[in-house]
């Protein structure tokens, strides 16, 4: 357990990262997990685009193409967007609390395992007879229709993927309630792990429904049950209610960690405190609260009648006063500032009319008579993909900028992460500007062709060329991801120079147990405050050198979600063969063993001797 | 030189052109070219909302090019620390103020139209005789086509909805197999059809059809509903109230209309030994009629097909798509669950799409 790096066997290294429970490589099995996922998803929104290229094409077939739909909006949700975010939470939340951890470790472990098997699950579908065709939102008298077991792929991948994130969820939750370092109160924290306390909230309350509705789903569809049969006495409308409300605050589980992100970005590269600390942590809650009171906006034109349509009308239009607050604090942050920018601040500059751009579109679909002619548009595509990928998206690449130094412990090329930005940024406006027009000119969304003569040929060219405008962009991202790792040029603790939150103070990579000791914090941006004191470190320590308690690895989460794993296979195959029921069984029987040995096996972990701890300052203190 | 510099200025006019005169896209389904007093009450909604969204976009982009241009750390030299401000709860007053006032603006007419275009109440009036007052349509959406029923006539078609202009007409949707989603863009917003309740709602028609380049609006499913949701269109031909009634006229004299076995046209016996099982060619709604009732039939009702403007709702309409579509259905229109008739002989196939092509009740 020396932090020393040692040549290890490939098998050796292997079973370090099955087995980690560390935060930080947690954190980074998250972020590679999502990263490959991102790209998957990224070949698939390029094969849909390359079908609309050009009316009545014949390239892809109408079958595949609702599949490449429902797997393209399914893996950038659940398996890229929402395990990168997670990777960021991970990697650097418990370091911006000056936490060693977070608290439950080995649920974190389990929660990331759960997220993978889920994953890959749902991919093996394109080679076990097709994936999923009901769209990413799975409609139920569709999904319950659809042929084939691509939906029950679609369900089981879920159930597995979502588990693993209700779990992370309640375990940032705890941590941040319980693991802040001295003097971190609640309105010291920084903006990115107050989002991630209220995101984690959300998915506290917003993932059992999800899980319900697909438990639900997956009854009907493999064990008989007739919960959205309709001749059967069950409801389809149903499902859209249970579906949308887990899947609009799904959206802010999103958005609101890149607000995170970006509230901690602007205030490094202006050189300034972020204006109206106290409005943006309100408007955060506020969002987070009236983000489970609109989700009936996704369903104006099911029929619930003009007073809930009324009513989710103008609750959806309250939630631009919290956002459009956010806006202007952070301009306000960057007036008066002094600007620098870099490749993250150059992400965070452009988020601002992008996202903005987005919002507006959402309020005027919250105008429901309005959304009537809107709505399954490919004006709604072009909104969530402004809110997704001008928010979300652009979020999720400056935080790879910023903090690859601190997760990586070497630096992005800025060159080439400014040309990703710009192939990325021109694409994406051109991909999706455009479709606002082709949902006005009467394209519905979902379409796997269109007929000539509709007036839509130009604008889904236009839309084309963007598409690949932004897989260059990603393309030379993953260029620079690998060219800089090869290089691998350490740097120093706070390699930006303007460093305002605790993770700046410590080495970038970590050692494994954060901080030699534990930090004191002295106020909002803590570091900042410190340095401009004159303590280069930007660190106070708030104890003693001592022994530091740490947990043990294990194997065990890996092997409990695996049992899962197979069981869905059993559960998916029970009526078709022999091996299904028996499959079943063991899957479930092997996930129980698991977690009995979990339970019967005393594991109260190590401690790091104070030796060990002083030696390594020793080495640091050398390097620099 | 000179020449090409010419070519590309040409060609720059021509698609600034081009851009600008489809910007509001085409008359046949553009949502900007409202035909109608729904689609005009949801443009202006439009209008008002973009408007209210646009000043929005430009108030944040000024304060954000003006911040951009003026704090750079280049002009402010690396050493300056700004002055570290906390907020300002003056200006937080302000921007909350002003959006809660914004959209308070667009929330009143919002309201106002949601109960305006949810007003089905005028469906069930009747008049001194005990005749509603309004036309009603029943459109009962399928794998991948569309029925339209006006009960109140017992008259039924499938596929080219025909209404009187400037009247407001009443619609009750549902879908027969899984859910789609009625949509005529130039005309009015969309609303469901589920598969377990009615959908209620009114459109009107303000334009006439035939003005229009196509001859139709165009009609779409808005709701992914299977492999062929992207060609489950349908069209609509508006015509005059006394047009209107003509045409009723003309579909009930067709009651009892079948196609004879024994007939001396071979197009007629060939659509009575293979077609007639799913597709009537009466468009009275009659339930004794061989056992089915037309509404809720299997296939679409072709007792206008020859007045139609497309085949299978997408094709173009002349006997050579005709023929592709009866031979090989699958191929055009995936997972549609009208059976493809490749064994029919060539004359057969001629006979029958002449057959078809004939089916017409207007002059």
């Amino acid at each position: 357990m020396s932090s020393v790096a040692q040549k290890k066997g490939f098998g050796a290294w292997l079973w370090d990262w099955m087995t980690t429970v560390d935060h930080k490589k947690i954190g980074i099995l998250y972020f590679l997990g999502g990263a490959f996922f991102f790209v998957l998803g990224g070949i698939e929104a390029m094969m849909i685009r390359i079908q609309l290229l050009n009316p009545e094409s014949t390239l892809i077939s109408a079958g595949l193409f609702n599949q490449l739909i429902t797997m393209h909006g399914t893996t950038m949700i659940f398996l890229a967007a929402m395990p990168i975010l997670f990777g960021f939470m991970n990697a650097i939340m418990p370091l911006q609390i000056g936490a060693r951890d977070v608290a439950f470790p080995f649920i974190n472990s389990l929660g990331f395992w759960m997220f993978m098997f889920g994953g890959i699950f749902l991919n093996i579908s394109w080679l076990a007879g097709g994936a999923p065709d009901a769209g990413w939102t799975s409609y139920t008298s569709l999904a319950i229709t659809s042929p084939g077991h691509g939906v029950d792929f679609y369900s089981i991948g879920l159930q597995l993927a979502g588990a693993g994130t209700l779990m992370s969820g309640i375990n940032f939750l705890v941590t941040i309630i319980n693991m802040r370092a001295p003097g971190m109160t609640y309105m010291r924290m920084p903006l990115f792990t107050w989002t991630t306390f209220i995101a984690s909230a959300m998915i506290l309350f917003a993932f059992p429904p999800l899980t319900v509705g697909l438990f639900f789903l997956t009854f009907d569809r493999l064990f008989g049950a007739n919960f959205f049969d309709h001749t059967m006495g069950g409801n389809t409308i149903i499902w859209e209610h249970i579906f949308w409300i887990f899947g609009h605050p799904e959206v802010y589980i999103l958005i609101l960690p890149a607000f995170g992100i970006f509230s901690e970005i602007f205030p490094t590269f202006a050189k300034k405190r972020l204006f109206g600390y106290t409005s943006m942590v309100f408007a955060t809650v506020l969002i987070g609260f009236l983000g489970f009171m609109v989700w009936a906006h996704h369903m104006f034109t099911v029929g619930l009648g003009s007073t809930a349509n009324a009513i989710f009308a103008v609750a959806t239009m309250a939630i631009a006063v919290p956002t459009g607050v956010k806006i202007f604090n952070w301009l306000l942050t960057i007036w008066g500032g002094s600007i620098k920018v870099t490749t993250p601040m150059l992400y965070a500059i452009a988020f601002i009319p992008s996202f903005v751009m987005g919002g507006v579109t959402g309020v005027m679909q919250g105008a429901a008579p309005l959304d009537y002619q809107l709505h399954d548009s490919y004006f709604i595509v072009a909104h969530f993909h402004y809110v997704i990928v001008g928010g979300v998206v652009l979020g999720i690449l400056a935080a790879t900028h910023y903090w690859w130094p601190k997760m990586f412990g070497t630096m992005l090329n800025e060159k080439l992460g400014k040309v990703t930005f710009w192939f990325f940024f021109i694409g994406f406006h051109m991909t999706f500007l455009i479709q606002h027009w082709l949902g006005f000119w009467g394209m519905p969304r979902r379409v796997f062709t269109y007929m000539d003569g509709q007036g839509w040929n130009l604008a889904n060219y236009i839309s084309t060329v963007g598409a690949f405008l932004m897989a260059i962009g990603v393309i030379v991202l993953v260029i620079n991801a690998i060219m800089t790792t090869v290089k691998n040029e350490p740097v120093a603790n706070d390699p930006w120079g303007d460093g305002r939150t605790l993770e700046w103070a410590t080495q970038s990579p970590p050692l494994y147990y954060n901080f030699p000791q534990t930090p004191l914090v002295r106020g909002l941006d803590t570091v900042w405050i410190e340095k401009q004191e004159g303590n280069k470190s930007g660190f106070t320590p708030a104890v003693p050198l001592q022994d530091i308690h740490m947990p043990h690895g294990s194997i065990i989460p890996f092997l409990m979600s695996f049992g899962l794993f197979i069981a869905g296979f059993g559960a998916m195959y029970r009526l078709e063969t022999a091996w299904g029921l028996p499959l079943l069984i063991f899957g479930l029987l092997w996930t129980f063993v698991a977690m009995s040995v979990r339970s019967v096996k005393d594991d109260l972990g190590y401690y790091v001797p104070k030796e060990e701890i002083l030696e390594d300052m020793k080495r640091e203190g050398g390097q620099k | 030189m000179m020449k090409g510099l010419k070519k590309w200025r040409l060609f720059a006019l021509l698609t600034a052109l081009t851009i600008f005169l489809a910007g509001c896209g085409q008359q046949e389904l553009s949502t900007l070219l409202p035909a109608g007093e729904v689609a005009k009450d949801q443009f202006n909604l439009l209008l008002l909302s973009s408007g209210i969204m646009l000043l929005v976009i430009l108030v944040v982009v000024l304060i954000y090019v003006i911040a951009l241009l003026r704090f750079r750390r280049s002009k402010l030299g690396e050493d300056h620390i700004p002055e570290q401000v906390e907020g300002s709860h003056t200006l937080e007053l302000v921007w909350t103020v002003i959006p809660i006032l914004l959209v308070l603006l667009l929330a009143v007419p919002t309201v106002y139209y949601t109960y305006k275009l949810g007003d089905v109440s005028a469906m069930v009036a009747v008049n001194e005789d005990g005749d509603a007052e309004n036309l009603v349509v029943d459109v009962t959406a399928k794998l991948y086509w569309w029925e339209f029923e006006y009960p109140e006539l017992g008259v039924v078609t499938a596929q080219e909805l025909v209404v009187p202009m400037d009247e407001r007409v009443y619609f009750n949707l549902i879908a027969a197999d899984v859910k789609h989603s009625f949509w005529i863009p130039a005309v009015g917003g969309k609303l469901d059809n589920n598969v377990e309740n009615v959908n209620k709602f009114y459109l009107t028609f303000e334009k006439d059809s035939r003005d229009l380049d196509e001859g139709v609006f165009f009609g779409k499913c808005a709701e992914l509903c299977g492999p062929s949701h992207a060609l489950m269109d349908f069209k609509v031909k508006t015509l005059t109230r006394p047009e209107f009634d003509e045409w009723v006229l003309a579909m009930q004299a067709t009651e009892g209309a079948t196609a004879d076995k024994d007939s001396a046209d071979m197009g007629e016996a060939v659509f009575a030994n293979s077609c007639i099982s799913c597709h009537a060619v009466s468009g009275v709604d009659d339930p004794a009629y061989m056992g089915v009732d037309h509404a809720g039939a299997v296939g679409p009702n072709l007792t206008t097909f020859g007045d139609r403007n497309r085949v299978a709702g997408f094709m173009d309409h002349d006997e050579e798509s005709l023929k592709n579509w009866i031979t090989d259905t699958q191929k055009y229109k995936p997972g549609n669950t009208m059976p493809s008739f490749d064994h029919l002989s060539d004359e057969e196939l001629d006979a029958l799409t002449g057959y078809l092509m004939g089916l017409t009740i207007e002059e």
